[in-house]
């Protein structure tokens, strides 16, 4: 296992890194980017959500299997969620949606 | 497998029980087999709480008028027995007793992989259950048991906030639960155990964590989401701020739906166990059997949206829906003619856990097919939110899981308790049960047929036999549930002693003395043999139930 390999100084940096992040996103808000409101905003949520999964939870530092395969199946369970729901939105009538 | 090598029981023996007394030492516990006594004693509570409120329904609905109660009163009853029900005692009830008792033991374990963890779950079912309580006795809770938008977001006026953090923090119960039995499953087994020789059980208990830590989650989201959205005003439901009140039902019924196969597969795993047991024959179709189990948890994910056909989702969609909707019958099915075969020539003694298992097949069969046509489209216009769909969901839940959890805390009381319970009184309260439940809900079928409508306090007078009928057999199938309680707890005192394995049953939890010791084995078990060698077991000589 890897529990004590990184150091705390690399936690605090992706700590801040995810502080200022999060401020980004806050302050782009103000800002009307037309139909990039949401895709920037995804694109933040997302590359937080990558962080935190690499060094928070460690996953830049293990090679175990098991591992790899919990985290494919819960991307995958995402993509179910979205791609079913999306099988509702994309289809539904015009002016109902 | 040698039977006689097993020790036999003596009285003073040290045991989980007598290890340790004190208030403390059940508190402060990390023995997986005290942490599930813990929760049967929660799960018991709030199984009586939750069928409090179902008794003030049915007698609220056995005269047309809306007399008993008013009907916003009514709508708390409902709303509340339905989140009690089904998150503090049908999500918890298997896994977290009998699960928690029972994985170890079933593949030669020690404990748990996380001890402490374990005793976390319960203390978060815990403060769950007393924000609960609360929310239930500071005014309650009406937006039914599925918080949907608006009306949870926007309109109520009760206490969806704290109800929504109590069902929150119970989830994590659930979570750890299932991380728990995943990790001690793939780590823990005993030399020998391999994947193909695990209890049926088991493969149903990882069956269900599976489902535990992919869609609690979500759950837990999308009730945060109510949250904020209800006290922030955030736009994600509401479409005057750019919301959309389907997505809620989207992301609900993505956990929700799957929280039935939490439900009923467990109670599957239980019946498995028993049928070959008691039909002393290896089980028909190990292994699909066990990728029934496998293939129920991954289908339950492809379904939700039958739930929303008559909510206003795209029809392209709800063609998709109910198209994958009728292929989770194909496991579902797989199991129930792998149990029938099993009995088919069989040896077969009719205990009372067998017959808790006859009761499981014919009612979850009925509500299984009855599901059928509720994700056919043009019947489910029909019948969306009539009486038919109470009478499906009970089925399953009442029919199917606590007939299944009754089956297994029969069978396996002996290895909790150490004591027997009186056979014949156990044998009448199985059949009482099932009386009592098919004239409960057998009615209802009828009504929703005929098009009375779920959640209303009042309904048309023609409806009144069949409601009557659904009350009186409500009062009986009450009955039913006290009286094992009742022999359950003279037997801890007054019950014969049980031997280490009294129904002669195939698996390592029988291989131990009854009670356990804290260790569950004096020595790790060394697994020569598939699961369900029966040819190779013979009856023990005093058999507690005549042939």
């Amino acid at each position: 296992m890897s529990e004590h390999v990184v150091s705390t100084k690399l936690y605090y940096a992706i700590w801040i890194a995810l502080l200022v992040l999060t401020g980004v996103t806050a302050g782009v808000a103000f800002i009307d980017l037309g139909p990039f409101n949401t895709i920037v905003a995804l694109t933040i949520a997302t590359l937080k959500a990558v962080l935190v999964l690499l060094f928070f939870m460690h996953l830049k530092y293990t090679s175990e299997k098991m591992t790899s395969v919990v985290v494919i199946s819960a991307l995958f369970w995402l993509l179910i969620l979205l791609a079913l729901s999306l099988a509702d939105y994309t289809t539904r009538p015009l002016g109902v949606n | 497998m040698n039977m006689a090598t097993v020790v036999n029981p003596v009285t003073e023996r040290e045991n989980y029980l007598n290890q340790e007394y004190g208030v403390r030492s059940w508190l402060l516990t990390t023995d997986h087999k005290r942490i599930a006594l813990l929760y049967l004693a929660s799960i018991t509570f709030f199984f009586f709480v939750g069928g409090l409120f179902a008794l003030l329904i049915r007698l609220e609905l056995l005269t047309p008028a809306g007399d008993l109660v008013q009907a916003d009163t009514y709508n708390k009853l409902f709303t509340m027995h339905g989140q009690i029900m089904v998150f503090f005692f049908l999500v918890p009830s298997i896994p977290a007793v009998l699960g928690n008792f029972l994985v170890p033991l079933m593949i030669g374990a020690r404990d748990l992989a996380f001890p402490r963890i374990n005793l976390l779950s319960w203390y978060l079912y815990i403060i769950a259950g007393i924000l609960m309580m609360h929310a239930v006795l500071t005014g309650g809770v009406d937006t039914g048991w599925t918080f949907y938008t608006p009306f949870s977001t926007a309109f109520s006026n009760t206490k969806v906030i704290e109800a929504g953090l109590a069902i929150f923090v119970v989830g994590f119960s659930s979570i750890l639960t299932g991380l728990n039995f995943v990790v001690t499953i793939h780590r823990m087994r005993a030399p020998g155990m391999t994947w193909w020789r695990l209890p049926l059980f088991i493969w149903s208990m990882y069956a269900t964590s599976i489902i535990f830590l992919l869609g609690t989650p979500v759950l837990a989201i999308t009730l945060t989401l109510v949250i904020f959205e209800r006290a922030f005003h955030l736009g994600i439901f509401d479409p005057t701020r750019g919301g959309d009140p389907l997505l809620f039902q989207h992301l609900f019924w993505f956990y929700s739906h799957p929280a039935v196969y939490i439900m009923i597969l467990p109670s599957m795993g239980i019946i498995s166990e028993i049928v070959p047991c008691f039909s002393r024959k290896r089980i028909f179709g190990y292994s699909f059997v066990a990728m029934a189990s496998i293939g129920i948890a991954v289908l339950g994910f492809l379904v939700w949206a039958h739930h929303m056909f008559v909510a206003g989702m795209s029809i392209y969609a709800a063609l998709i829906f109910s198209f994958l909707s009728y292929l989770v019958a194909v496991p579902s099915a797989i199991k129930v003619f792998n149990w029938t075969a099993t009995l088919y020539k069989g040896s077969i003694t009719f205990s009372t856990p067998l017959l808790y298992a006859f009761g499981f097949i014919g009612l979850f069969t009925m509500g299984g097919l009855t599901g059928l046509f509720l994700a056919a489209l043009g019947v489910d216009v029909h019948v969306t939110d009539t009486y038919f769909v109470i009478a499906h969901f009970h089925y399953i839940m009442v029919g199917g899981a606590v007939m299944g959890y009754l089956g297994g805390m029969h069978f396996w009381w002996p290895k909790i308790s150490g004591r027997m319970y009186p056979e014949s009184l156990g044998r009448l309260a199985a059949l009482i049960v099932f009386i009592g439940f098919n004239l409960t809900f057998f009615p209802q079928f009828i009504l929703g047929y005929l098009g009375m409508p779920r959640r209303y306090w009042q309904y048309p007078p023609e409806f009144q036999v069949l409601n009557v009928l659904s009350t009186a057999g409500s009062t009986i199938l009450a009955v039913g549930y006290l009286l094992p309680m009742a022999y359950f707890l003279w037997s801890m005192r007054y019950g014969k002693h049980a031997e280490p394995n009294p129904w002669g049953a195939a698996g390592l939890e029988w291989m131990t003395p009854s009670p356990p010791p804290t260790f569950n084995f004096e020595e790790t078990p060394l697994v020569t043999w598939e699961a369900y060698d029966y040819g190779n077991i013979d009856l023990p000589k005093e058999v507690p139930v005549e042939r």
